[in-house]
């Protein structure tokens, strides 16, 4: 999914960006950890979009199972809570957005009925945001974060940020 | 910065290419008059040019350089403040000597600039090192008499407005009523007296009751040029908002609201840094506004809120390259406006070490260069041009051959005349109008 890699590109390079404000001369940028916070949403929501819309072509061809509506809600809200240091309320953010293609559902509802198979993939918390518990190893995390510093084709690319770091700032 | 070609032998390059933080310009301004120009940098330090008087067309040369901010600490928060100078603004001469205000993050400060070029000498009971003499060599009364000596600038601070801002101070502007000024930060706007320094009155407050309902910050305010009572400020929502200090005590409710709507077909990820205002200047007349955001720059009318009235393509080669100048930070630069002294001619600075000027009357933009190597002393300065599309003339830069370490984010237009100042990282450059005054370029 091209929009969800790029939103998801996006939103970790935010994250990184959020947390090494924290450390630099002068202490933290309002104005700035505002606007990452703003792209931020922008992305995930794009992200939550994109995936919806995966959701439901993917439900088009495969037979409905049970509804897991409980669990993708909680998943929303734990992607919320970790990412909470600076963030502004949800609602403004969906207002202006356009979305990739036509949308009938909100985020917060969810879908009502998804299959045993697709819930492993998009209920479970996405693996680049970073989770309130201290993982050591983390190679996945460590790739996504790596791979946007190379992929960077303009003037310097941010500095890497070791795994246990990035995670510890949320 | 740059290469030098008559040196095969040993490679300085590498010392010459690094450029000290400290010695990065912050900001560029001209007193009233347009005798003195001002510079701060990273440092905290000020420097202060003036023209020669007695050559026409004179030269700026260096008046005189003091520390005006040093590095300080947040003890109770544990923060760094930095010593950036980030804006000065001079306050209208009313003697000899002349003030200046300096602000980095925190504290604003009131410096008076004065010439010294007599000393008294032939004091009675003091030798001519200044050491007490032994009274019972003295056998005679003299008076000192004033003798001229070489001439000594001296930069006084007079005054520490300290302790009024929470966030950081992004803007001040000094009132036409000669005795107020205003400081902003990313949520306030203070008024003070240049006079009292213990006490502020604060005037403008979008603070939230809880923090994590913020969604726009204060980016720029300036006072109007003649009323003493209207100032506005602009924010990172792209809006502007013109107060009345009249109405009420606190100027929270807007006496105008400058909106333009959202286009929703150029809607991307970035939309709301790209809105942001990075700073907003009033023309001369008073009659209108100039506004920067990251691909244009904008002009307003007072009297119509509901857009601008002139808008001008900056870089908008750069839309799409948004996500890469996202990830190197570049999106983030805050670049400044300014009008010439007729409101005939707005300026603004990109990158690659250039900046433009737009016609307002013919609406044409011309991009020049502040760059060493390609211009000397005294030449004229040849317009320059990014190659977007089409056909491709000699001299053309690419969009991915763009430098965009180089940006030209401080500028200042002298009051009267067609002489700019450009700040491009750590030099100064200073571009006079000599053919014809009412051309701005060839």
């Amino acid at each position: 999914m091209e929009v969800g890699a790029e939103a998801k590109r996006i939103m970790v390079v935010a994250l990184g960006k959020l947390y090494s404000s924290r450390t630099q001369r002068g202490g933290l940028r309002l104005h700035r950890s505002l606007l990452l916070t703003l792209v931020m949403k922008s992305a995930r929501d794009m992200y939550h979009a994109a995936a919806q819309e995966e959701e439901e072509e993917y439900n088009g061809v495969v037979p409905r199972c049970d509804p897991a509506q409980v669990d993708s809600n909680n998943t929303t809200s734990t992607s919320t809570t970790t990412t909470q240091t600076v963030e502004p309320s949800l609602e403004q953010v969906s207002d202006s957005f356009t979305q990739p293609e036509p949308m009938e559902q909100t985020f917060t509802h969810g879908q009502t009925q998804q299959s045993r198979k697709r819930r492993g993939k998009i209920s479970a918390v996405p693996d680049f945001l970073p989770l309130k518990k201290a993982k050591l190893d983390c190679p996945t995390q460590l790739v996504v974060l790596v791979d946007y510093v190379t992929c960077s084709d303009l003037g310097a690319a941010p500095s890497p940020i070791p795994v246990p770091m990035a995670i510890a700032a949320c | 910065m740059g290469e030098d070609a008559e040196s095969p032998k040993i490679n300085h390059t590498f010392l010459r290419d690094y450029v000290t933080e400290a010695d990065v310009i912050s900001t560029v301004e001209f007193n009233q008059t347009g005798d003195l120009l001002a510079t701060g940098d990273k440092g905290g330090r000020v420097v202060i040019f003036q023209r020669e008087t007695e050559v026409y067309s004179g030269e700026y040369n260096v008046y005189s350089t003091f520390q005006s901010h040093e590095p300080d600490f947040d003890y109770l928060k544990s923060l760094e403040i930095e010593e950036k100078i980030n804006k000065i603004r001079w306050l209208p001469q009313q003697n000899a000597a002349h003030f200046l205000l300096s602000t980095n993050d925190k504290t604003i400060k009131l410096w008076k600039v004065s010439e010294r070029d007599k000393r008294p000498e032939g004091y009675n009971l003091k030798d001519e090192e200044g050491r007490i003499k032994d009274v019972s060599t003295i056998t005679s009364l003299q008076v000192p008499i004033l003798k001229p000596t070489d001439l000594m600038v001296e930069v006084r601070p007079r005054r520490v407005f300290a302790n009024g801002h929470t966030y950081h101070v992004n803007s001040i502007s000094v009132n036409s009523d000669g005795e107020t000024y205003l400081s902003a930060d990313d949520l306030r706007i203070n008024m003070w007296h240049l006079g009292i320094t213990d006490r502020s009155f604060n005037i403008v407050d979008i603070k939230p009751a809880n923090m994590e309902d913020l969604t726009e910050v204060i980016t720029a305010a300036e006072f109007h040029p003649h009323h003493c009572h209207l100032f506005v400020y602009s924010s990172s929502k792209g809006s502007l908002r013109l107060c009345d200090m009249r109405a009420s005590a606190l100027c929270d409710k807007h006496a105008k609201l400058y909106e333009e709507p959202e286009d929703p077909g150029s809607r991307s990820f970035f939309s709301e840094i790209i809105s942001s205002v990075s700073d907003v200047k009033f023309s001369h007349s008073g009659r209108y506004m100039l506004t920067r955001d990251y691909l244009t720059a904008k002009v307003w009318d007072l009297h119509m809120d509901k857009g601008p009235v002139e808008t001008y393509q900056v870089h908008e080669y750069l839309r799409s390259k948004l996500c890469s100048l996202y990830e190197n930070d570049c999106i983030f630069d805050k670049f400044e406006c300014v009008w010439n002294s007729s409101d005939s001619v707005i300026m603004t600075g990109a990158y690659n070490s250039f900046f433009r000027m737009f016609d307002r009357e013919t609406g044409r933009g011309v991009t020049l260069e502040a760059w060493r190597e390609s211009s000397k002393p005294r030449a004229v300065l040849r317009t320059r041009r990014v190659y977007t599309g089409g056909k491709r003339r000699r001299g053309d830069v690419g969009v991915d051959s763009l430098d965009f370490t180089k940006k030209i984010l401080h500028m200042a237009w002298h009051p009267a005349e067609n002489i700019i100042a450009i700040a491009a990282t750590n030099n100064l450059y200073i571009f006079q109008d000599r053919v014809n005054p009412d051309a701005q370029t060839q």
